[in-house]
């Protein structure tokens, strides 16, 4: 107690201390916040830590609704509450939220049985990424359908901003359909590479062979068509680009072609 | 094995793509589809989280203990723990472990 | 830039918080909804359908681009990446008004998904105008600034809250957007007059105002704690704390907000519907040759006839 008149100065809450006790519940509510009666805010405080942890809990299941489908909701919220405190998010562009979740989840000793789930994860990531890219025209298929086979062979291809590749160990189309399209088989145990389009305005996962990644990847990293082919050859004697550039064409996929040096 | 000498293959291999592609259902095109309304609940299901600013009266901030508990699809599908077909390093078992927050 | 030049303001009309599920209703029946809004952070990626339905929308209606992610009232600079997103969406889609919270959201580089109070002290005051000048300057043009929903006070501000806006709008130049939902929240949280807050409030500076439901819960003493959750309809007292404010300052563009739980668009529709109600019974009707609905405001609550005020155009 104070022999002064005067009012004790109120206690200043910093945003720091405020972000503190709002990410930590078991942290005091800081001096300084207070009720209608000048008591201590107490529960009160609790409405910005419940609203953080429940929108951002809502946000990871928005974001990635397979892993939360093959986790189930309890873990699906047992997992968010713990992400949201170790990886806040850094942006306001909530669209693209949980980037360190695949890791997030791999290290997670009791998803150790489920070594699929990162994997599935980065899908979820790159659906989203694919959903968001800049549009882009496809090219006319004629545009390829004209050039001569001289041309053809030295043609380098621009892909769309929505196209994306992932590699990996696990059946991850097969698991992405099993938990998002009625009557898909059962997983069966398998390496599977993905090709993402976006044909319109809804991102598609295909299947795509170890050549037909490896052709596509060429092709991103400048080669021209025939330099592409010989990659790819070089992993799968025969290889044939018809089933890729299908893919590529039907997903509107393909933005520009340079043939001329 | 380089297969620079192919031009033929490639080239029938292009044209047997474009005739493929072509023959698929069209992209339907009209606006509706186009904006993605023709499956009602469905048509931002890629689009991820938006913002708020709204509240909530659901309380969830302790968030710093989660125990696994035997639930979703991954219980109905059979693949093993590694994808070369091993037991990884650790426990099968769930953990009963706080994880600091 | 699209052509937006038959939507260059909001009317005052009701308009509604843009839901995707809600496209082709919209764009096929949205009477009486006038004008829609979109929160600006859910269009900034690179293209897709988000601004693809965006830019066909902005054909059809005037839009109203309302920020919740800036961080205004953050002690922290505004985040120059933010704001180039922002001052870019803006450029491109030259929607009728911008507005933004006084709140906070980011600090240290974590973006909390919510909106923070502030404590009304000068130290709070010059770092909001600075950031306001700092954004208007950026947009080139008047925001609107948002009374927030509060759930606790300070025991350090110094200022009221409505003086602390006027404060403000007075040396930024910027507008207000006044929630009335949120006016009713904070005033039963804190315990203080609803039309009292409305009565000290800067009327003449309000460009929007906002209209949503609110979910009840308790604090610790058992009292009322309303939460603002944009989750349910509108309850009776907001509505006719609208009336009691359109009485004051004359029609507003009103728009319904529903974040949570949206329902199908009929019952979004209903609730603009009873905005457009509140707008068409202050201006439109006159109450000298109309007998007066239970409504009416100037009757509810005792002030000079507002008919003949608002059809000249405002007080």
């Amino acid at each position: 107690m104070s022999d002064l008149d005067l009012p004790t100065p109120a206690a200043s809450v910093s945003q720091a201390a405020f972000s503190h006790a709002m990410m930590d519940g078991s942290a005091a509510v800081p001096a300084g916040l207070v009720d209608p009666q000048n008591a201590s805010a107490g529960r009160r405080f609790a409405v910005y830590r419940n609203n953080i942890a429940v929108s951002l809990t809502e946000a990871m299941h928005s974001a990635f609704p397979v892993i939360a489908k093959l986790l189930g909701k309890a873990n699906m919220d047992g997992l968010a509450g713990l992400y949201l405190r170790a990886h806040p998010p850094s942006s306001p562009l909530m669209m693209f939220y949980g980037a360190e979740f695949p890791a997030f989840l791999e290290a997670m000793p009791q998803l150790n049985h489920l070594g699929y789930l990162g994997d599935v994860a980065r899908l979820e990531l790159a659906l989203r990424q694919s959903y968001h890219a800049a549009d882009a025209a496809p090219i006319a298929p004629e545009a390829l359908a004209d050039l001569s086979e001289a041309e053809l062979l030295a043609t380098k291809v621009t892909f769309a901003p929505a196209l994306q590749l992932l590699r990996s160990k696990w059946p991850l189309c097969a698991i992405w359909h099993f938990n998002t399209l009625a009557d898909a088989p059962t997983p069966q145990a398998g390496a599977q590479n993905i090709l993402i389009t976006l044909p319109e305005f809804d991102p598609i996962p295909q299947v795509l062979s170890d050549a037909g990644i490896l052709w596509i990847t060429a092709l991103q990293e400048g080669a021209s068509i025939a330099e592409a082919v010989a990659r790819a050859t070089e992993v799968e004697d025969g290889f044939d680009l018809v089933a890729p550039l299908t893919l590529l064409l039907q997903g509107n996929a393909i933005i520009g072609l340079e043939n001329k040096g | 094995m380089s297969n620079m000498s192919k031009p033929l293959a490639v080239a029938g291999a292009v044209a047997a793509a474009l005739s493929a592609a072509s023959v698929m259902p069209a992209a339907a095109g009209t606006k509706e589809k186009c904006y993605g309304v023709s499956m009602a609940g469905q048509n931002d299901c890629a689009a991820g989280p938006g913002t708020t600013c709204a509240g909530t009266s659901t309380v969830d901030y302790q968030g710093n203990a989660w125990t696994l508990v035997d639930a979703g699809t991954c219980t109905e599908m059979d693949l093993p723990a590694m994808a070369d077909g091993g037991k990884r390093a650790g426990s099968l078992e769930p953990l009963e472990r706080d994880l600091p927050a | 830039m699209l052509d937006t030049a038959a939507f260059k303001t909001l009317p005052n009309a009701p308009g509604v918080g843009y839901k995707p599920q809600h496209f082709s209703q919209i764009i096929t029946q949205a009477d009486p909804v006038q004008w829609l809004e979109i929160h600006a952070e859910n269009y900034m990626g690179d293209g897709g359908r988000p601004l693809a339905q965006l830019r066909h929308l902005a054909e059809q209606f005037a839009i109203s681009v309302h920020g919740v992610g800036l961080s205004i009232g953050g002690e922290d600079p505004l985040d120059p990446s933010h704001l180039a997103r922002l001052k870019h969406l803006i450029s491109w889609l030259n929607p009728a008004s911008f507005s933004e919270h006084l709140a906070w959201s980011t600090h240290d580089g974590h973006f909390y998904n919510d909106l923070l109070p502030l404590p009304y002290t000068d130290a709070t005051l010059n770092r909001v105008c600075d950031h306001i000048d700092q954004l208007q300057e950026a947009i080139g043009r008047k925001m609107l600034l948002e009374n927030p929903s509060s759930y606790l006070a300070f025991a350090e501000s110094t200022w009221s809250e409505p003086a602390f806006l006027a404060e403000i709008s007075r040396r930024t130049g910027c507008g207000l957007l006044l929630d009335v939902n949120n006016v009713f929240v904070s005033a039963s949280n804190l315990d203080f007059s609803p039309q009292g807050y409305i009565d000290d409030f800067p009327l003449d500076q309000v460009g929007e105002i906002h209209l949503g439901g609110h979910d009840e819960d308790e604090d610790d003493a058992g009292r009322p704690l309303l939460i603002d959750s944009h989750g349910r309809a509108v309850v009776d007292p907001v509505w006719a704390l609208l009336d009691y404010t359109l009485a004051r300052c004359g029609p507003k563009p009103v728009l319904i907000e529903w974040d949570n739980d949206v329902p199908d668009w009929p019952v979004l529709a209903a609730e603009a519907h009873r905005a457009a109600d509140a707008l068409s019974g202050l201006c439109e009707k006159t109450c000298a040759t109309l007998p007066c609905r239970p409504l009416c405001p100037h009757e509810r609550f005792g002030l000079a006839h507002p008919c003949r005020i608002r059809v000249s155009g405002g007080l």
